[in-house]
C-alpha cells in the first residue's frame, strides 16, 4: 500500500467520524449524496481509467441499480434484498452487454456509442412507463414522474427500524471507503495488474496467453455493480428515483468528474466528483449563468489545458519540483 | 523419436489478390534454432502472425507438438507454449520492466515464484539497473530486450523472434546473439532477421523465403554460396557475403 492510499483512507475515516459532529442535518444530507456520487465516479474511474474501456453510459447501471432497489423495496417493504439486487442486477446487465461488446471485438469508438445509446434507450423506455399498466408487482414505475416515497434503508432483518440521516451518512462513508480500498486491493492483485496491462497493450496480453475479452468483461461487470450500488444509495437518499438517472446530463457528469479528477487514479474521480458537485450546488443558488453552460466550459478547459486531470497533473508538478530541487546543488 | 515441435502443412494466406504466404511446409525439431531470412515482403512476419493466431490461414494446417492449433485464438496458442517477440515491440509503455516480466511469469506461477523469475530474467537481459523504469522511456535496443525477457518469463516451449537485433549497436547485437544461443540450450527458436552478421553468429539451419513461399532450406554455409539466394537477397545487401 502506498502512503497516498493510506493518507486518503485515513482522511475519509476522519471525515466520516468528524463531520456529523460539526455540520447541521441539511449539510449532512448534502454530504451523503456527494459521497454516494463519489462511488459512482469510482465505478467509471476503474472501468475507464484502469480498464481503458470508454464507457459513455455508466449512468445505465446507476439508473438500473436505483430502479432495481426501488421496485424491490416497494414490493418487499424492506431494503436488505433490494440493495443486494441493486448491485447484482446492474452487474449482470453489464456482463450481458459487455459479452456482446468484448466478445464481438468492437473497437473503442463503437463501445462509446453503444454504451451511450443503451443509457438513452433506458431513459426513453422508463420515461414512457406512465400509467397503471406499467407496474412490477405492487411498484408503479410512473414514467417521467419517477417513483416517490420509496422505503429507505432499514437495519437488516428489522424493517421497522430505519436508519436516521447520521447512520445513513456513516453507512455511505463506510461503503465509499470499502469500494475505494477494495478497488486498490483489486488493482494490486494479479487480475488488477493484467487489467492495466490490457489497457496498455491488448496484443501483448494475448501473446502472453491472457484472454483479453474475459479481462475486460470482468472489470466492466465490476464497474456495473459498483455503479448499481451508487444507484441504490441515491435512491435511498431522496427516497426517490426518476428516469433522469439514465439521462444524458447524468452520464456526461460522470465523465466530467473523471476527466477533471484524473484518469488512471482512484482518488482523482473522488476529488473531481466533490469539486463538481460542490460547484453544482453553489451555482444552483445563483441566477447569473446557466449551470450546464459553466460545466461545459470547465469540461472544455480541462480537456484542452489539463487533459490528464487534477491528480495526475499534481503528480507531474511534484516530480518536476523534486527534480529541480535535487539538481540544484549540482548546478 | 519425439514429434517435431512445430509443423506446418501447405500454410497459405491470401489478402485479396496477393498470396502473402504460399504453401509453406515447415518442420522444426525439439531445441532447434532456425533462422528465417528473405527480402522485405517475403512473408516472414505474416508467417509469424499465422503461427500465433493473429491471422487465420486461408489454407493449410499448423501442428504444434502433435496437436492441430489451426484457427485457435491467440491467447490459447500462447497458453500451449508459443511465445513471440514481434517486429515492432509490443510492450506496456506505462509499466516498468519488472512488471512486464512479472505479468508474463505470473500467469502460470504463484506470486512469489513470479517475483523470483522476474529477478532471474532481469539478470539475464542485464536490465536489473533499470528494473523500475517505465518501459516507454527506454532506448530501442533496451525495449527489444524487455520484450525478449517478457517472452522468456512465460517460459514458452517455442520462441519466435522477429528481428530481435533491429536497431541495436554492434555490441548489443553480439550480446543478443549470445542470449539467443543461451535460450536455445532449452528452447526451440525461429528467428527472423535481416542483419546477416547476426544470422551468421547464431545460425545452423536457414530457411529462405521469397514472395510468400519457401525458396530453399539449408545450412548457413550452403545458403551463403547459393546463387539464387544471393541474387534475390544477399546480393542487394552486400554484407560481405
Amino acid at each position: 500500500m502506498s502512503p497516498g492510499i493510506v493518507v486518503t483512507a485515513i482522511l475519509m475515516i476522519g471525515v466520516a467520524v468528524g463531520t456529523p459532529l460539526v455540520v447541521d442535518q441539511f449539510e449532512l444530507l448534502q454530504l451523503t449524496v456527494f459521497a454516494s456520487m463519489c462511488i459512482l465516479a469510482l465505478s467509471l474511474g476503474v472501468v475507464w481509467g484502469y480498464g481503458g474501456i470508454l464507457c459513455f453510459g455508466q449512468s445505465a447501471f446507476f439508473g438500473l441499480g436505483g430502479y432495481t432497489y426501488a421496485v424491490t423495496a416497494v414490493n418487499r417493504g424492506e431494503s436488505t434484498l433490494a440493495i443486494g439486487l441493486g448491485i447484482v442486477v446492474p452487474a449482470l446487465f453489464a456482463a450481458l452487454l459487455g459479452y456482446f461488446m468484448f466478445y464481438g471485438r468492437l473497437s473503442d469508438v463503437y463501445l462509446g456509442v453503444i454504451t451511450l445509446s443503451v443509457t438513452l434507450i433506458f431513459f426513453n423506455l422508463v420515461n414512457s412507463t406512465a400509467g397503471d399498466a406499467y407496474r412490477i408487482g405492487s411498484a408503479r414505475l410512473n414514467g417521467f414522474n419517477g417513483m416517490p416515497s420509496l422505503p429507505t434503508f432499514n437495519v437488516p432483518g428489522d424493517p421497522g427500524r430505519l436508519l436516521d440521516p447520521t447512520e445513513t451518512f456513516y453507512l455511505v462513508m463506510a461503503l465509499l471507503l470499502i469500494v475505494y480500498g477494495g478497488l486498490h486491493l483489486l488493482l494490486a492483485s494479479h487480475f488488477g495488474r493484467v487489467v492495466v496491462a490490457v489497457r496498455e497493450n491488448e496484443t501483448r496480453c494475448e501473446l502472453l496467453g491472457y484472454d483479453v475479452r474475459q479481462v475486460k468483461l470482468s472489470i466492466f461487470t465490476i464497474g456495473g455493480g459498483i455503479a448499481g450500488l451508487a444507484g441504490c444509495l441515491f435512491a435511498n437518499w431522496g427516497a426517490f428515483v426518476s428516469p433522469t438517472m439514465f439521462s444524458l446530463s447524468m452520464t456526461s457528469q460522470i465523465i466530467i468528474w473523471v476527466i477533471v479528477g484524473g484518469l488512471g487514479t482512484l482518488v482523482g474521480p473522488i476529488i473531481g466528483c466533490l469539486i463538481m458537485q460542490y460547484l453544482a450546488t453553489a451555482l444552483g443558488t445563483q441566477q447569473l449563468a446557466n449551470t450546464n453552460l459553466i460545466f461545459g466550459v470547465i469540461f472544455l478547459a480541462f480537456v484542452l489545458l489539463v487533459p490528464r486531470g487534477i491528480v495526475p497533473s499534481l503528480g507531474v508538478l511534484r516530480a518536476r519540483w523534486l527534480r529541480a530541487r535535487s539538481s540544484r546543488p549540482a548546478a | 523419436m519425439t514429434p517435431p515441435v512445430l509443423e506446418t502443412h501447405g500454410l497459405s494466406i491470401r489478402f485479396g489478390g496477393v498470396e502473402a504466404v504460399r504453401d509453406v511446409n515447415l518442420c522444426l525439431a525439439e531445441r532447434e534454432l532456425r533462422c528465417l531470412i528473405g527480402p522485405n515482403g517475403a512473408g516472414k512476419s505474416t508467417l509469424f502472425k499465422l503461427l500465433t493466431g493473429q491471422l487465420q490461414p486461408t489454407a493449410g494446417r499448423i501442428v504444434f507438438r502433435g496437436q492441430d492449433i489451426t484457427g485457435h485464438h491467440t491467447h490459447a496458442i500462447a497458453r500451449r507454449g508459443i511465445g513471440i517477440k514481434t517486429q515492432v515491440p509490443n510492450l506496456f509503455d506505462g509499466l516498468t520492466v519488472r512488471e512486464h516480466l512479472w505479468i508474463s511469469a505470473r500467469r502460470t506461477n504463484p506470486a512469489r515464484r513470479a517475483r523470483e523469475i522476474a529477478d532471474e530474467i532481469l539478470e539475464r537481459i542485464r536490465l536489473t539497473g533499470l528494473a523500475d523504469s517505465a518501459v516507454g522511456r527506454l532506448a530501442h535496443g533496451q525495449r527489444q530486450w524487455v520484450e525478449l525477457g517478457t517472452v522468456l518469463a512465460g517460459n514458452p516451449l517455442l520462441i519466435l523472434l522477429d528481428e530481435p537485433a533491429a536497431g541495436m549497436t554492434h555490441d548489443e547485437v553480439a550480446r543478443t546473439a549470445e542470449l539467443v544461443r543461451d535460450i536455445n540450450q532449452t528452447h526451440a527458436l525461429i528467428v527472423v532477421e535481416h542483419d546477416m552478421q547476426f544470422v551468421r553468429m547464431i545460425a545452423r539451419t536457414v530457411t529462405v523465403m521469397h514472395q510468400g513461399a519457401v525458396l530453399v532450406e539449408d545450412t548457413m554455409a550452403r545458403i551463403l554460396t547459393n546463387r539464387t539466394v544471393r541474387d534475390i537477397y544477399l546480393g542487394k545487401h552486400g554484407g560481405g557475403a
